[in-house]
């Protein structure tokens, strides 16, 4: 019997019975479609996440107090008391001539609330110095960044991230404008003259909601941020090294000379380079997609199970169908081939019936917001390939008994006259 | 063409054993017409599985066409009785769902022949079902649906028709035009009819007639090869 043939066959014995044929394909195309949907949105968050971090500029190395990295990154007040770092290691790993090492910029990151006239907004207050732009690649859309100058003078003077912008100003020109900063639930309120407004920043970056203003003219007024022994401790110091540095190499220098300054064996900071972050998130993600992907891959089980199960129901059914195909010739042989093409086929119509919804669901749910969140779908081809060839190995290995059973028929029994 | 040697087909069925066929020597020439009679239980089908390769004899030699069959393989088997046999049964046997021309393209494909469609309808037009090519069998008459069932036997140009009890449903009118076209093949194209029935009128149309009882051949009114025999049937 010829491959056709046998498709053919499959085709009429599924035809004859068109729903039940349905809702058996039906547990695959669930199956296979919420593959491709879940490893796509798994796929998409990660290139989210890689994205943001890149977005954070180019060859960077982050050094955060111990302290600072393990309560929340909300800037609360808390780990800033109990951060390690101070602007003098950041000044000392610019000056210790580390290979490799570009530029440096230490911050104080606060939580404050910004106010404009009647208009305020929460907002994180990025204290720091005037290579801070550079370092970080943000582009100004008015006015200016913080200058060298600005670092000297210690002037009370902010560039605002362009949401706050907005928020605060409404469309007006804000250059000129005095923003009041609000520290520590009011009870510290600064003025300050605004100087510039950023670019709006690709993707969910930070600096959109961020108000960048001079660790100099800060740091004098807000005494909280000074350690008993007058040091002024920053949340984060951020390294940029040349492109095609040895990132490893310049972590392990700014590492012991960190040990060296903090006069400690084991480092009170964490650091970590751009491509450390985008590894850990890949691998959140990754597991994240697997765990997804598993749970898809049960209902793929499971729609195996119910093609398995309709096609021992359609053996038990066809008996005398069996004995009759033996009668004109029918080799065991091609008893098998029938089975298995039908399942097969039932199968594979489901899988590419799946793979279309799996598809045009994750298209339909790209950009798409979602729990205050845009979902971001990548549909990996691989996915595609293999939740494929998943509902072929379903329909080979579901059609594979009840094939086998069918040839265990005895074709006298079946003719015999009822 | 068919030469039985003491062929026995025992089934046993928990404690106890049937003999369904007893030891039947049976010797069936090209071009014959036999018709098997006997009681009810008497081994008539069990004999006709046996000759058309769907059973296996338990004991005895089975020769087809001058060939030792009876240690072929079950595909071998599945194969020469696709090619050398046709079988036609009580009840029609036919595939729901299909029209006549698709019943008797059965055989066929399982051979893989070409120019299947022809075929299958020239062997309708043989039996005289010229008009009903695209019937369902819902759409036929018993006679009708009958000679569907000879049609898709004959197709394959077999050597050998075996019919169990083809008449059984059927009123005698249609009864005889289906004797007469058996009785046809026969004489014009030389085709070996064996046929199982229970009824003398039936039987007539044979040339021979061979009589069962208790799994044995009892009486054969023609069969020189057989007679001859240290073992005849005529005890
Ligand atoms: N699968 C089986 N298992 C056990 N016994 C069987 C089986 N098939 C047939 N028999 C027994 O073998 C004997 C012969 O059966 P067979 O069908 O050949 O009779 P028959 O002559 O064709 O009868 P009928 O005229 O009623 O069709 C019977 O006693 C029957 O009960
Ligand atoms: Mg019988």
């Amino acid at each position: 019997m010829s491959p056709l043939d046998a498709f053919r066959i499959a085709l009429r014995a599924i035809f004859a019975n068109r729903l039940r044929s349905a809702l058996t394909s039906l547990g695959l195309i669930i199956g296979v479609s919420s593959v491709i949907v879940l490893i796509a949105v798994g796929q998409g968050t990660q290139r989210g996440v890689t994205d943001q971090i890149r977005g954070l500029g180019t060859d960077l190395i982050f050094i955060e107090s111990s302290a600072e990295a393990t309560t929340s990154q909300t800037g609360a007040l808390a780990g800033l008391e109990q951060s390690t770092l101070v602007q003098g290691d950041a000044a000392a790993i610019a000056a210790d001539g580390i290979p490799g090492v570009v530029a440096v910029a230490a911050r104080v990151a606060v939580d404050a609330q910004a106010v404009a006239g009647a208009n305020n907004v929460g907002a994180q207050i990025v204290s720091t110095s005037s290579g801070y732009a550079e370092v970080r690649d943000l582009a100004i859309r008015s006015g200016s960044f913080i200058t060298p100058l600005h670092d000297e003078d210690g002037a009370l003077v902010a560039v605002l991230g362009a949401r706050v912008a907005d928020t605060l100003y409404e469309g007006l020109d804000p250059i000129g404008q005095e923003v009041r900063l609000s520290f520590v639930g009011g009870r510290i309120t600064l003025g300050f003259v605004v100087i510039g407004v950023l670019e709006e920043q690709g993707g969910a970056s930070e600096a959109n909601d961020q108000v960048f203003v001079p660790l100099s003219g800060t740091a004098g007024r807000l005494r909280f941020l000074y350690t008993p022994a007058g040091d002024l401790r920053v949340t984060q110091i951020d390294v940029q090294t040349a492109s095609g540095a040895d990132e490893q190499r310049v972590k392990e220098d700014v590492t012991e000379l960190l040990l060296l300054l903090h006069e400690t064996p084991e480092p009170d900071f964490v650091i970590q380079s751009q491509d450390d972050l985008i590894s850990a998130a890949t691998e959140v993600s990754n597991t994240l997609s697997i765990l997804l992907g598993s749970i898809a891959g049960i209902s793929l089980l499971v729609g195996g199970i119910g093609v398995m199960n309709i096609m021992l129901v359609s053996v038990t059914e066809r008996t005398r169908e069996i004995g009759i195909r033996r009668a004109v010739g029918a080799t065991a042989g091609d008893i098998v081939k029938q089975f298995v093409t039908e399942a097969l086929t039932l199968s594979l119509f489901g899988g590419i019936v799946g793979i279309a919804i799996g598809v045009g669901t994750s298209f339909a749910l790209d950009g798409r917001e979602l729990g205050g969140q845009e979902m971001t779908t990548l549909i990996q081809p691989w996915s595609i390939a293999m939740a494929f060839l998943v509902a072929a190995g379903v329909g080979f290995a579901s059609g594979s008994y009840p094939a086998y059973r069918a040839t265990t028929v005895d074709p006298i029994a079946a003719l015999r006259n009822e | 063409m068919i030469r039985l040697q003491d062929v026995t087909r025992v089934y046993s069925t928990g404690e106890t054993a049937v003999h369904a066929l007893a030891g039947v020597n049976l010797d069936i020439g090209g071009g014959e017409f036999v018709a098997i009679m006997g009681q009810s239980g008497s081994g008539k089908s069990t004999l006709m599985n046996i000759i058309g390769l769907l059973d296996r004899p338990s004991s005895g030699g089975y020769a087809f066409g001058g060939r030792d069959v009876s240690q072929l393989s079950e595909d071998a088997r599945a194969r020469l009785r696709g090619s050398a046999f046709g079988f036609v049964f009580q009840s029609y046997n036919l595939l729901p769902r299909m029209t006549a021309l698709e019943q008797v393209e059965l055989p066929l494909i399982y051979q893989g022949a070409a120019d299947r469609k022809r075929r299958a309808a020239q062997a309708l037009v043989r039996v005289g079902l010229k008009d009903r090519i695209t019937h369902l069998p819902t759409e036929l008459s018993g006679g009708e649906q009958q000679r569907v069932a000879i049609a898709r036997s004959l197709v394959v140009n077999p050597l050998v028709l075996l019919a169990d009890e083809p008449t059984g449903a059927l009123d005698t009118a249609t009864e005889h035009e289906l004797m007469t076209l058996l009785s046809e093949l026969v004489d014009q194209q030389g085709l070996t009819v064996v046929l199982v029935t229970h009824e003398a009128e039936v039987a007539a149309y044979a040339r021979r007639t061979v009589r069962m009882r208790d799994g044995r051949i009892v009486e054969d009114s023609g069969a020189p090869l057989v007679a001859a025999a240290p073992d005849g049937p005529a005890r």
